[in-house]
């Protein structure tokens, strides 16, 4: 019972997963036409990132801005064994070779390459989702946090990476598909993907997994790793003299949250139909770091909420206002970052608690979570001192 | 109750549905469209911000001067078109996004637009399963043909192979460099260049490279190209990197007067952020040319100028949106109907006599033959036409050039 | 023979060419050097900056062709001064206005100045329209210096050597010679103490971003010579510039220069060998592999921690 209770974060946050669970699962759906309620599940899938900052980024101080790498391999590893099933023979028999995907017959290519062979197999591509994405978290941290890059190196070297893949993708376009990405993903297993029916079910299991990814956020939270991680981001130094491997710590939670976006790309390549470059470099990579900032890098449940909001400002003042929409999405940014550096969650901590004690005439709860709004800050100008 | 009257009771129902859609004007099979008596809804789904914003402007304001002109001109079987304008945000999932609220919310007839190969590829299954039918305007790398799309600029052979046998012909060449931006469109043109220029000219390519969109830097390709010494540089650069490109040659004192230069990819709208004192001599493959000398351009030039503004420029896919509408007005009435199946058997042999390119006809693949012109770079941005084929019929699936 | 002459030839301009985009990176890295590299702020938005520097040169291309065309061979020169003070400006009121209250949170600016750097983009598409313009470059400019029949040295390339040449002896001179250089590095190694000394601080945090973005602005109005001016044109050098600043060690000027050589040779030979896109992966690879022994740069000053 105590573990369940550790795992819930006491009544307060039971109460908030509560009220986020009848969101997603119960008003979503009734009120929603199919639409847009596919539109709600693929930003579900932009909300697994933005969970897996709030572990790196908010407590672990680790700023990441190529989460979006992680959403693109999950995502592309999906795509390649819907690819497959899609480019059967019967339906690819007008290529010069039959049986691969469209776009390796217009490069040339006669023969599957290895690499896409192992994607015949569903056990394999559900493994490499999220193998292949926590591998590569686990190289680039060890060989930044072993190293001791500095936070916004840190930050600056995985942007870089972001541009790397993105290079990459596009350039082995016989491989990838290129710019246009891994389009025309038609069924999984058999069970056709573009229907109504089929886009309903996957939104369910992606919220499903979304709560399965908040619950494990949770746990690692509430155990002692979760203490140690925002005791590093405050004092990196003291946790290394307390004789604790900072740097192990710093890739287990980064791995983590590699392993939350890849999951979230993987869902998206499921309900979405395609995968492509455009999700994997710079630009999408910052504005997952945005959908944990707004909503509150502190928060697990804040990150969704946040994920969801900006997602559905964006889709609406593009339909509506298109010219203003870029002045929207940066002020909101620099508003956020300046005024509210713990996004929705902080302004519900600070204002919206008190509130509705009020309105219950209750006493307010204690805050769950404090959040030290300027921890690097202190530190730097008292490391500086001579 | 009496069973004459169950038996009547449809039937009644059913007359009297057929009568007030009679009498309304609408036919049973435009049904699950958005077509009332007086209005048929079409779309427009191009990216209106963005980085492609740049490039999608002009297709979106031929493609309302056309529709504007129809409706001026009594509308499409005595209905006034009605647009609904989706912004596409440069971001494929959201052209996908957009394309199905306009299919299934909008309930449009046609939608013209895309600009990107990307953005057509991520909306094409959903035009396919939804049943929708679009109009797509830019010149593209072919591989394609799909019942839901009508393609109104050229495939890659029509655009590359008349102006290779051109410059060929008219300047002896043998010998060519290809570069390109890196993705699908550039490579898939510089196959078929690379075909076509080894096996029917038998000439060699001397070289073949492709740099990431937006690169700046060309230094070391321009030094490439002055060390072999191709007769021609076959060229498509896009984006960003097609300004950077031109300004270094013209600095490195690569022009016309010691290099021939052949390109697919710089239109009007292009040469507006290169400069044409930049690319002077150069020359260029179209369909289209601002400069095209014959009435029905000279009508559209002067509308187009007389709406968007006397600076306003004309490119290639801008004219070949521009047709996407009047494409549809002749088979939506040769049909009879705007159901998508019947409007999609009428389109083939549709013939445009007054297309400002001169005239197109659609082939039983859904895309135009269309005639090939060669423009020459002139430093006020225009260019000069010195050449045009005769008509090309579209190949999507070239043999012999996969 | 004649051949190697050929090739002899083709080494020179290759060489040129890899010191033509030495030039360009470190006029990008110089402004980012100072802001990024002396005061610790990561300005995400200073690509935009290189956007202002660059449609202030097509304003005044513009109104140079429209009122004085004779002023044409001379505006250039004026317009690369525009360009730093408006900037400058800029950054000086952007400053005022957000990076002043957001030095304890290094991170925080990255993040805020890449939602400046969306509003900015915006705002030159609102102002200019989403096309790309282009800048009429004076006709000294076009052309090549022919130095035999087969070497053949661009002009704006020699322009953009000197250009650099003097604008980094300008900054080091100000510096390191300077008082207000003083102020500076007193204030980038030891701000409370500075601030006890009385320096102000404040003021000097001022300055030091606004000559940062005014560099990027200079860069901006050189690169209307080579490049595209649009309202995303500044973005695409944006993580080149943060790597060229980070691999030669963020506090060191001499570290910025270094870097940007190594990083311009290492892409203009790799292009001359490869296509463009894997020698792009090449040499973003090497500096990532090289960082990663060298987390601290190339070349780190030794700060007390």
């Amino acid at each position: 019972m105590k573990a369940l209770d550790k795992l819930l974060g006491g009544q307060q946050n039971l109460i908030g997963i509560m009220l986020l669970a009848v969101l997603i699962l119960v008003v979503f759906p009734l009120t929603l036409d199919a639409f847009r309620l596919n539109m709600v599940g693929k930003y579900l899938t932009y909300a697994f990132v933005a969970v897996g900052l709030v572990l790196c980024w908010g407590y672990g101080g680790i700023l990441s801005l190529g989460q979006g790498v992680f959403f693109g391999v999950g995502g592309y590893c999906m795509a390649m064994f819907l690819k497959l099933e899609a480019s059967d023979p019967q339906s690819t028999k007008i290529q010069s070779t039959p049986g691969i995907p469209d776009f390796m017959d217009w490069n040339q290519i006669t023969e599957l390459p290895w690499l896409w062979q192992p994607f015949h197999s569903f056990t394999f591509t559900v493994f490499a989702v999220i193998a292949v994405p926590v591998l590569l978290a686990f190289i680039i941290g060890i060989a930044l946090f072993k190293r001791r890059v500095g936070d916004v190196y840190f930050s600056i070297v995985t942007q870089a990476i972001a541009l790397i893949l993105t290079v990459l993708i596009v350039g082995q376009q016989g491989l990838t598909g290129g710019v246009n990405g891994i389009t025309d993903l038609k069924t999984l297993l058999g069970w056709d993907l573009r229907t109504d029916s089929a886009k309903m079910i996957l939104y369910f299991i992606s919220a499903g997994l979304l709560f399965g990814c908040i619950f494990i956020g949770r746990f690692i939270l509430a155990s002692k790793l979760g203490r140690l991680l925002m005791a590093m981001r405050d004092k990196e130094e003291r946790v290394r003299f307390s004789g604790y491997d900072v740097a192990s710590f710093k890739i287990f939670v980064f791995c983590v949250a590699a392993a939350f976006s890849a999951i979230g790309g993987a869902m998206f390549a499921l309900q979405v139909g395609f995968m492509s470059p455009s999700f994997v470099g710079i630009v999408p990579s910052i504005e997952m770091v945005i959908f944990a900032a707004v909503g509150g890098r502190m928060s697990l449940l804040g990150a969704v909420y946040g994920a969801l909001l900006v997602n559905y400002g964006k889709t609406y003042f593009s339909e509506s206002f298109p010219e203003l929409w870029l002045y929207l999405m940066g002020g909101l940014f620099i508003a956020v970052v300046m005024y509210f550096p713990n996004g929705l969650a902080g302004l519900w901590d600070s204002h919206g608690r008190q509130a509705l004690a009020k309105l219950l005439r209750r006493k307010p709860a204690p805050k769950a979570e404090i959040a030290p709004v300027t921890p690097k800050a202190e530190t730097k100008i008292l490391e500086t001192q001579p | 109750m009496e069973p004459r009257l169950i038996r009547s009771k449809p039937l009644l129902a059913l007359s009297l549905l057929a009568a007030a859609l009679f009498s309304q004007g609408v036919l049973a099979d435009n049904e699950g469209l958005a077509v009332t008596a007086t209005e048929v809804t079409v779309g427009q789904l191009h990216s209106a911000t963005g980085t492609m914003a740049i490039s999608e402007t002009g297709s979106i304001q031929a493609e309302r001067l056309a529709i504007e002109q129809i409706n001026a001109s009594g509308g499409i079987l005595g209905r006034q078109i009605k647009v609904v304008q989706e912004d596409g945000a440069s971001d494929w999932p959201t052209f996908a996004e957009k394309a199905k609220k306009l299919l299934v919310n909008d309930k449009v007839a046609a939608v013209f637009g895309c600009w990107t190969s990307a953005s057509r590829k991520a909306v094409l299954p959903i035009f396919e399963k939804e049943n929708g039918l679009l109009y797509y305007p830019t010149f593209y790398e072919g591989l394609e043909q799909s019942k839901n799309v009508i393609y109104t600029g050229q495939e890659a052979t029509q655009q590359i192979l008349a102006s290779l046998d051109w410059i060929a012909k008219t300047k002896g060449a043998k010998t060519f460099y290809l570069v390109g931006s890196d993705y699908i469109w550039p490579r898939t043109s510089m196959k078929i260049a690379r075909k076509h220029i080894e096996n029917v000219l038998h000439g060699t390519v001397v070289g073949e490279d492709y740099y990431p969109l937006g690169n700046t830097q060309f230094g070391s390709l321009i030094n490439k190209v002055k060390l072999k010494k191709p007769d021609v540089v076959f060229a498509a650069v896009v984006g960003g990197s097609n300004v950077a490109f031109y300004k270094q040659l013209n600095a490195a004192g690569v022009n016309s007067s010691k290099q021939t230069l052949l390109t697919l990819s710089v239109t009007e709208d292009e040469l507006l952020g290169i400069g044409g004192e930049n690319m002077a001599g150069f020359y260029a493959s179209m369909k289209y040319f601002q400069s095209l000398d014959n009435p029905n351009n000279k009508a559209f030039v002067e509308a187009f100028k007389a709406k968007y503004g006397k600076d306003a420029v004309i490119g290639d896919v801008t004219q070949a949106a521009y047709l996407g509408p009047w494409l549809w007005k002749a088979a939506v009435e040769k049909a009879g109907s705007f159901d998508v199946d019947k409007v999609v058997a009428a389109s083939p042999g549709i013939e445009l006599k007054t297309a400002p390119e001169g005239y197109v006809k659609v082939h039983e693949n859904h895309h135009l033959w269309s005639k090939s012109r060669i423009g020459e770079v002139l430093p006020n941005g225009q260019f000069k036409v010195i050449y045009e084929s005769d008509l090309i019929e579209p190949n999507p699936f070239p043999k012999g050039y996969q | 023979m004649e051949w190697l002459s050929e090739f002899g030839a083709i080494a020179a301009m290759q060489g040129f060419n890899g010191l033509s985009v030495f030039c360009v990176l470190l006029l990008m890295a110089l402004g980012l050097a100072i802001i990024f590299g002396q005061m610790g702020v990561i300005n995400m938005a200073h690509g935009e900056f290189l956007t202002i520097g660059a449609y202030t040169t097509y304003v005044c291309s513009s109104l140079t062709a429209h009122f004085a065309p004779s002023f044409q061979p001379y505006y250039f020169f004026f317009a690369i001064a525009l360009s730093f003070l408006v900037a400058g400006a800029v950054g000086w009121l952007v400053e005022w206005a957000m990076i002043s209250r957001l030095y304890k949170r290094p991170l925080d600016t990255l993040l805020a100045t890449w939602g400046l750097s969306l509003v900015m983009q915006q705002t030159f598409r609102s102002v200019f329209g989403a096309r790309e313009v282009s800048a009429e470059p004076p006709a000294w400019l076009m052309g090549s210096v022919n130095f035999t029949d087969a070497i053949e040295i661009p002009r704006n390339g020699l322009f953009m050597m000197g250009l650099t040449l003097l604008l980094t002896a300008t900054i080091f001179l100000m510096l390191y010679r300077s008082r207000w250089g003083l102020q500076v590095r007193a204030t980038v190694q030891n701000r409370l103490m500075s601030r006890a000394v009385g320096i102000n601080t404040r003021k000097v945090d001022r300055m030091t971003f606004a000559l940062g973005c005014g560099v990027a602005g200079v860069a901006g109005a050189a690169f209307t010579t080579i490049g595209s001016t649009g309202p995303t044109a500044g973005s695409q050098y944006i993580v080149d510039t943060f790597l060229v600043v980070v691999f030669g060690g963020a506090q060191s000027l001499f570290g910025t220069i270094a870097s940007a050589f190594l990083i311009a040779q290492t892409q203009s030979l790799s292009e001359f060998f490869l296509s463009g896109s894997m020698a792009k992966v090449l040499t973003l690879s090497s500096v990532i592999l090289i960082l990663m022994l060298r987390p601290q740069g190339l070349f780190s000053i030794k700060v007390r921690k």
